[in-house]
């Protein structure tokens, strides 16, 4: 089965403030401990706030950038 | 110390039955180096809002009437176009203000601003905030200092609005990384193109969503997909 893509968590930089989950509509994030985790889900639209509002940089939202064909 | 008002553990200052914790206060650039006294009286004139997610916290144009600090959750302050197009300004995350600029200026809110998340407010109306300012020279001071900060984050805004290509200096970036044969996928976020181009990350949004609109690019799910390589070189002044 294919792995959906999801935002990329440094769970070394994470402080576990929460303010990621708070933003997120979908609940695609979820604190285990005190670090947060990204659960797979389509439902997740990309919206990146997550990273927007991260305020230790531990949240990526990667991009690949490709020509239509 | 107001018949109000009590000190209790940890310095927290306690108000009917609100708690402004000190330490959170201290926090706040504005109050910054305050006495235990001088935050008791910041303490003592604290609104505490909550919010909802979608609520409206200011609306554009109206009289300015509260400073906000955010003590949870996230704000979005926002100006929406005749047309209804939304730019984001700022996200405002806890310990941050918002509303600043026109209640010290006495003018209108410049901007809107929604509440991202269910959070907890605290305001301070202008007329106290006059009174505090008049009485307590430490706080003023930190008020230059912020606002001094934040005429630097508008004229840097300015300077990428007015002089620079922003829009130019991100197609370079995305013909740079599309279709790279080099084996290894090449990822990057916003905060990344930001980095790149020298660049705040809220203007790369509103530049990819500008490229979007022209039909320049389509923004996918985890992928930005190059639909017109030749408008995109010639918006990157990139020779065909």
């Amino acid at each position: 089965m294919k792995m959906i893509e999801m935002p990329v968590i440094d769970q070394a930089k994470c402080n576990g403030c929460g303010l990621c989950l708070s933003v997120c509509s979908c609940q695609a994030l979820v604190l285990v401990g005190n670090v947060v985790t990204a659960v797979e889900t389509t439902d997740c639209g990309w919206c990146t706030l997550c990273e927007a509002v991260c305020p230790t940089g531990a949240i990526r939202c990667l991009y690949e950038v490709v020509i239509e064909e | 110390m107001c018949c109000l008002c009590a000190t209790v553990g940890r310095g927290d200052i306690i108000l009917g039955n609100m708690v402004v914790e000190a330490e959170f206060l201290k926090s706040i650039p504005y109050f910054a180096g305050l006495s235990p006294v001088e935050l008791d009286a910041v303490a003592r004139r604290i609104l505490e809002r909550e919010v909802k997610r979608g609520e409206i916290i200011l609306f554009e144009g109206e009289p300015a009437r509260e400073l906000y600090f955010v003590a949870s959750g996230v704000v979005k302050v926002f100006k929406t176009s005749p047309e209804g197009k939304e730019q984001i300004l700022q996200l405002i995350r806890p310990g941050e203000s918002f509303n600043d600029v026109p209640v010290f200026g006495g003018g209108l809110n410049l901007a809107s601003a929604e509440a991202m998340a269910p959070g907890v407010l605290y305001g301070i109306r202008k007329s106290d905030l006059e009174i505090m300012l008049r009485d307590h020279h430490k706080l003023a001071q930190n008020v230059i200092q912020v606002l001094s900060q934040r005429i630097e984050h508008l004229v840097s805004l300015v300077e990428d609005l007015s002089f620079r290509h922003v829009t130019g200096r991100l197609a370079r970036i995305l013909l740079e990384y599309a279709g790279d044969k080099g084996g290894e996928r090449r990822l990057l976020t916003q905060q990344d193109m930001a980095a790149m181009a020298g660049t705040a990350r809220e203007m790369i949004g509103r530049s990819l969503k500008f490229l979007e609109e022209e039909g320049v690019v389509r923004l996918e799910r985890h992928r930005i997909v190059i639909k017109d390589k030749k408008a995109l070189k010639e918006i990157a002044g990139v020779a065909d």
